[in-house]
């Protein structure tokens, strides 16, 4: 313990003073400033003279405006965040020679990757965080709605959600700071990750869906039986993607509009006609309900990753050349 | 002959693949020693060390370090023993003393006698006047030194020290032998150095062991192997002649 506490708080030290930390915070913040007001603005235009809907500061959050929504942003950059923080914690070491004299001192190996691995963690939760609060204060002001109750749990468990799932893209890039010496290998590899999940996943999913539960035009029009086949295999496929995972949380939690992670071709007819009939938002505790299985899959994906990373570090031997 | 044993192995072997990087070493290092490591390149001097402080671990043998087994105690091990890496790094945007109180950090030592320790041992390696300066603007001596104050600042019973004066000029190199004398003298601090600086070897070691790939050829007092290998008539060796005759004969 009290070697993971002393490396931390060094690699703690090291991220705040590094060009990278600074150059990070201020895009986040700059973006978040940009869209929120742009947001902000278009909310307070709808809404003069009308009745204030019920969760409308999410909306700062959701709503896309003329570019892309915060949350998207964070959906699209997040990634990019972890592997930035973490492609080259290893290897630098590695090559600047202060791994070995980091394992030849009283600690236990793992404490080095673990230290590593929690101030990435703290890093990336004190950015989140800082910008989650920069917006909501933008918002209180331009909007003039103070947030609820429920809107600051919804805000939180987004918060905890993108927290796990940007650790995830971290504990990726410190895997691969771990197996490859030079950090710009190691950084493409994860770059690659990221691009294979991004696009490739999707892609085969529908591949797959179509090879599997084609879809076929008949006279009497399309057979329903098949359709649902084809768009379950598809869904269950690209579940596969931590991207998809993290996509359906999130807007599950801060979109309580949707009342499923489903397509709408998934619901049955009853479901949809009660759908269009009681636009209500879902309550928080069944959005939550809805979450918890994505959230225990970014979990286990994250841990998996670590895990690997760790037994490859362990076995590693660890030369002075 | 001065008391216990503080490094004692049998039969380490240490296999990469095909090749047997250290074969069957059977080596006794007792207490306040100073010994000298002696082989050509790629003898596994360094393989050795790395066994030493559980870094790598043996292909078969075993060995006992201050009494513990580096492979399965590698912990109580690095506690006691001090290791200067063959090419040592630092972090090059710290100073030399941020430097010291990080590795003094990890080695549990209290905050109120680490500044005192890192002011000492800066000023026997003679760095006192760069203390402040970024590592990386350092010469290769001068990191030299730091990472000699590094494995020092720990206080060990024993230190490994893989070519330890490489890089210093001739009088750093006359500094550090001194204090790598006084320490084994008035610290009882064992050392055990790999060098191929046998003139070095010859001033400060007590005993020394030559390994020639992977294979301990001699061990023992200089004096000795001299009589052994030069004639007993010999006055005026020099540690040289007598590595150059073992590793012609290898
Ligand atoms: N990871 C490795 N994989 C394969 N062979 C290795 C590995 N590490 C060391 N060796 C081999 O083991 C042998 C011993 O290497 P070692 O570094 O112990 O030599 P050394 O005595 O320290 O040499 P030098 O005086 O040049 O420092 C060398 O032949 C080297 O090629
Ligand atoms: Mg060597």
């Amino acid at each position: 313990m009290y070697g993971i506490l002393t490396i931390f708080r060094k690699e703690m030290g090291d991220h705040f003073n590094s060009l990278r930390f600074l150059l990070i915070s201020a895009l986040i913040v700059m973006v978040g400033v940009i869209i929120t007001s742009m947001v902000g603005m278009a909310i307070q235009e709808e809404l003069k003279g009308m009745a204030k809907p019920s969760l409308i500061f999410l909306l700062l959050f959701t709503s896309t405006g003329k570019l892309f929504s915060f949350v998207q942003f964070i959906g699209f950059f997040g990634p990019l965040l972890g592997i930035f923080l973490g492609f080259d914690s290893i290897n630098r070491e590695r090559v600047s020679r202060t791994l070995s004299k980091l394992v030849s001192q009283p600690i236990f190996r793992d404490s080095i990757i673990n230290a590593k691995f929690l101030s990435g963690v703290a890093i990336i939760a004190i950015i989140l965080i800082a910008t989650v609060l920069l917006i909501s204060g933008l918002g209180i002001r331009l909007v003039g709605v103070v947030p609820g109750v429920e809107e600051v749990s919804r805000l939180v468990i987004y918060v905890v959600i993108s927290l796990l799932y940007i650790s995830f893209w971290l504990g990726i890039s410190i895997l691969f700071s771990v197996i490859f010496r030079s950090a710009a290998t190691s950084a493409l590899a994860s770059l690659a990750i990221w691009i294979f999940f991004s696009f490739f996943v999707s892609l085969g999913a529908s591949v797959l869906s179509d090879a599997v539960a084609p879809i076929s035009q008949t006279a009497s029009g399309v057979d329903a039986e098949m359709l649902i086949r084809h768009e379950r295999i598809q869904r269950l496929t690209s579940l596969v993607s931590p991207m998809t995972l993290y996509s359906e949380a999130t807007t599950t939690i801060l979109d309580p509009m949707r009342k499923t992670t489903r397509t709408l071709v998934l619901m049955g007819p009853l479901e949809r006609f009660s759908m269009s009939r009681f636009q209500s938002p879902l309550p928080l505790l069944e959005s939550i309900f809805i979450v918890i299985p994505h959230i225990i899959s970014i979990v286990a994906i994250t841990l998996l990753c670590f895990g690997i990373c760790y037994l490859v570090f362990m076995r590693q031997e660890i030369r002075t050349v | 002959m001065k008391g216990q044993i503080i490094v004692e192995t049998e039969d380490l072997t240490k296999k990469y693949g095909p090749r047997t990087a250290v074969d069957h070493l059977n080596i006794k290092i007792e207490e306040g020693e100073v010994f000298g490591f002696l082989g050509p390149n790629g003898a596994g001097k360094t393989t050795t060390l790395l066994m030493f402080l559980g870094l790598t671990e043996p292909t078969s043998g075993k060995a006992k370090v201050i009494g513990f087994d580096p492979t399965r105690e590698p912990f109580k091990v690095k506690e006691r023993v001090g290791y200067l890496p063959e090419n040592i790094g630092f972090y090059d945007d710290m100073d030399a003393r941020q430097n010291l109180r990080y590795i003094a950090r990890l080695n549990r030592i209290p905050e109120e006698v680490t500044e005192k320790r890192i002011d000492y041992w800066l000023e026997k390696v003679g760095l006192s006047e760069e203390s402040t300066k970024k590592v990386g603007t350092y010469s290769k001596g001068m990191r030299q030194r730091l990472g000699i104050a590094e494995v020092l600042i720990k206080e060990p019973k024993l230190v490994f020290l893989d070519e330890p004066t490489i890089g210093l000029d001739p009088d750093g190199t006359n500094r550090m032998l001194d204090l790598i004398h006084s320490l084994s003298r008035e610290k009882n601090i064992t050392l055990f150095l790999s060098s191929h600086l046998l003139d070095q070897v010859q001033r400060i070691c007590d005993r020394v062991g030559i390994m020639i790939n992977g294979n301990l050829v001699a061990i023992g007092p200089i004096e000795e192997l001299a009589k052994k290998k030069l004639g007993l008539d010999q006055q005026d060796y020099t540690l040289e002649e007598i590595y150059m005759k073992y590793f012609k004969e290898a």
